[in-house]
């Protein structure tokens, strides 16, 4: 067993899922299950492509290219498409109150299918490595692996950005005003509205924020994580369903989540790590754990938790001021 | 003295819920939501790819006829997509969110393909086609319902309880896979020769003989069974119903073992008829008609088993007609039928508020309401 290996590598791949969770707890927060969440990553993931590549286009020379310029265009264009994906979603749920499983899943047929599209179509690829190399230059360190060679782990500014958001999230629930007023929403929205909150606003501007923020797991996977390559839009809707599977995993505590991924991301790197021969078979086994980890935790909770570790409790159900 | 001028102004518009809509009023905003996807379908696809837009719409038709196996295979998908539909109605009913019918297709699929090569040629046929059907069903049956207990006895959220039991099952045949046929290393199992089901002269015949099958039982157990009321009481009003005197608990139990069963069946002719294999969800997705897509289906066709068979219908004509749209427009995007059906599903789920809902809008009027506030 490799354990610097497991545990570094499953740090850099768990950010995906950190930043999809983070999303998503926003999103659910809001008492909105989006499901949608695996197609606005692949959203989230054309949109950076779009926006780096389209960067390092403009430059005459792309070595002079600047860490800050590409983040920026990366996180902007991600942002902005995923959050687009979002409000295709929060209009469909919110105003037009359709169901929020069915919106979810055509959002993640619609997305998948976009994003592969627009990648293909419009995103000139060969300057994604080169800004992946400068994105990726911020913490370098070197380990020896238990296989004897030293390996080099390299975690840039949206590894930081990752959990930084996720500890805004956090504090943002407990201890702002505008937290307290979203959590309201989530379990039960007359209630809110009564005492003056905007629930509508509010959802709207959740689910936006929230999809925007899981669109930045799709920048990270490929400008850092995946040096610059893209290889299929599967990939990205796998990572979404395990943030999915994550909220769930973490009782909806974005803090938690910061750990969640991590054992996530374990789980999800330890066949690569094994030193000894396993049957290939026993590696499928191991794939599945995040998901029996989860379906435990969803279960204990729901039978000895307390109302804390609970679903918000209108997650699911849409909210229209004239139905009693 | 202390003058304040409030100006109150009316929302631009306000929703309220129909009463009774009239069929032709929900027939025509439908169609028009259809045409609107298909005009914007072709608009992408003319914008993207320089085609002329009656090419895509001749094109799409084409995809389902010619030649004339594709109308078979169109027939033969909708059977499939119908009968995953009406596994899930009756949860629906209930309001039960049963998101795991792959889980449970993939899981009735699996125990058959183990039965096709473990009893294929020992036992008679007849006698292996009579296991793999009950084993099936026995096996969807108990997927589907280890989340329905959790809820009938915990309340365990079952829309993430069932989204999970997917991956699991995807994870055991992909284990399943490699035990199997692992010595070659393909990640396939390749054809089961044994124990395949019947063609009966083609092999549209046997799925169609299910699918007429479960519509009727189905239609009927809804609309006329005391078990349908039960059901539709449950997904009205828990509380009504249990002051009913209905036992909640064991409808839950009952209407998943059902909806499970029939997932199972879907499973077992995938297996058994179709495939004569079993690969992992990624492979099935790919081929339209997943769980996932039944779920939107039912919730389009409002639960009625009937608007079932043309809803899915609808979606496999496109489905079938876009794959022949990106073959002959030599489109190179695998995904491009994914977005367009992506963008249909949004338009006609956008369409149901308009047949559901009125918008009505106020008249502009800007009431300027002085209030006087007395100062001692």
């Amino acid at each position: 067993m490799n354990v610097p290996g497991l545990v570094f590598g499953g740090i850099a791949i768990g950010i995906v899922f950190l930043y999809g969770s983070v999303g998503e707890i926003i999103t659910e927060k809001s008492g909105h299950l989006n499901l949608g969440i695996p197609g606005i990553m692949c959203m989230g993931t054309a949109g950076g492509m779009f926006g780096v590549s389209n960067y390092m286009g403009m430059l005459s020379n792309t070595k002079s290219a600047s860490l800050l310029l590409i983040l920026l265009f990366g996180i902007v264009f991600a942002f902005l498409f995923a959050a687009v994906g979002g409000a295709i979603y929060a209009l469909l749920t919110v105003s037009f109150k359709a169901n929020q499983n069915v919106v979810g899943l055509a959002v993640t047929t619609f997305g998948a299918g976009f994003a592969q599209f627009f990648i293909k179509k419009f995103v000139t690829t060969k300057f994604l490595s080169r800004a992946s190399k400068i994105v990726r230059n911020f913490i370098n360190f070197e380990i020896k692996s238990s296989f004897g060679v030293p390996i080099k782990y390299q975690y840039g500014v949206l590894s930081c950005l990752a959990i930084i958001l996720a500890l805004a999230c956090a504090l943002f629930f407990k201890k702002t005003k505008k937290g307290l007023h979203l959590r309201a929403i989530g379990e039960n929205p007359a209630t809110a509205d009564a005492v003056g909150i905007n629930v509508n606003l509010y959802k709207y501007i959740a689910i936006i924020v929230g999809s925007g923020i899981a669109g930045l797991g799709g920048l990270y996977y490929v400008v850092e994580y995946n040096n610059g390559t893209f290889d299929n839009v599967l990939t990205i809707q796998a990572f979404g369903w395990l943030a999915v599977a994550l909220v769930i995993f973490t009782m909806w505590r974005s803090d938690f989540a910061i750990f969640g991924s991590f054992v996530f991301g374990m789980l999800y790197v330890f066949n690569g790590n094994l030193t000894g021969t396993s049957s290939l078979a026993t590696q499928e086994l191991i794939k599945l754990l995040p998901y029996v980890m989860t379906i435990i935790v969803l279960i204990i909770t729901s039978i000895f938790g307390s109302k804390n570790v609970q679903p918000p409790a209108s997650l699911g159900l849409n909210y229209f001021r004239e139905d009693r | 003295m202390n003058n304040n001028v409030k100006s109150v102004r009316e929302p631009l518009f306000h929703i309220s819920k129909r009463g009774d809509v009239s069929l032709k009023r929900q027939i025509l905003t439908r169609v028009i939501a259809v045409a609107a996807g298909l005009i914007l379908g072709s608009i992408v696809c003319t914008i993207a790819y320089g085609s002329s837009p009656f090419d895509f719409l001749y094109y799409l038709v084409e995809g389902n006829f010619k030649p004339f196996d594709n109308f078979w295979e169109m027939i033969k998908k909708t059977a499939l997509l119908l009968m995953i539909g009406l596994a899930l109605i009756p949860a629906f009913k209930m309001k039960y969110w049963n998101l795991g019918g792959n889980g449970q297709i993939l899981m009735g699929g699996l125990i058959t393909i183990i039965c096709m090569i473990n009893l294929g040629d020992t036992v008679p046929d007849g006698v292996v086609w009579m296991i793999m059907l009950l084993a099936a069903m026995l096996v969807g049956a108990i997927w589907a319902v280890i989340p329905a207990l959790f809820k009938a006895f915990f309340k365990t959220n079952e829309t993430l309880f069932t989204l999970m039991m997917n991956y699991i099952a995807v994870g055991l045949v992909a284990y399943a896979i490699k035990k199997i046929g692992g010595k070659e290393s393909t990640g396939t199992i390749g054809v089961v020769q044994s124990g395949q089901l019947p063609e009966l002269g083609h092999s549209v015949v046997l799925i169609l003989i299910f699918a007429i099958i479960i519509t009727l039982f189905i239609t009927f157990y809804i609309k006329s069974s005391k078990h349908g009321y039960e059901v539709s009481l449950v997904g009205d009003s828990e509380n009504t119903a249990r002051y009913g005197g209905i036992n909640v608990k064991k409808t839950i139990i009952r209407t998943l073992i059902l909806s499970g069963a029939i997932c199972g069946i879907v499973g077992f002719l995938l297996a058994g008829s179709i495939n004569h294999t079993i690969v992992t969800e990624e492979t099935m997705a790919n081929s339209g008609f997943t769980a996932f897509t039944a779920i939107i289906v039912v919730w389009i066709a409002h639960n009625n088993p009937l608007a079932t068979i043309g809803v899915s219908f609808g979606v496999i004509f496109i489905n079938n007609g876009m794959m022949r749209v990106q073959s002959s427009l030599s489109i190179t995007e695998k995904t491009v039928p994914d977005m367009i059906i992506g963008i249909m599903y949004l338009i006609i789920i956008a369409c149901e508020f308009f047949i559901t809902f009125r918008i009505k809008f106020n008249k502009k009027k800007n009431e300027t309401i002085k209030t006087v506030e007395e100062v001692k």
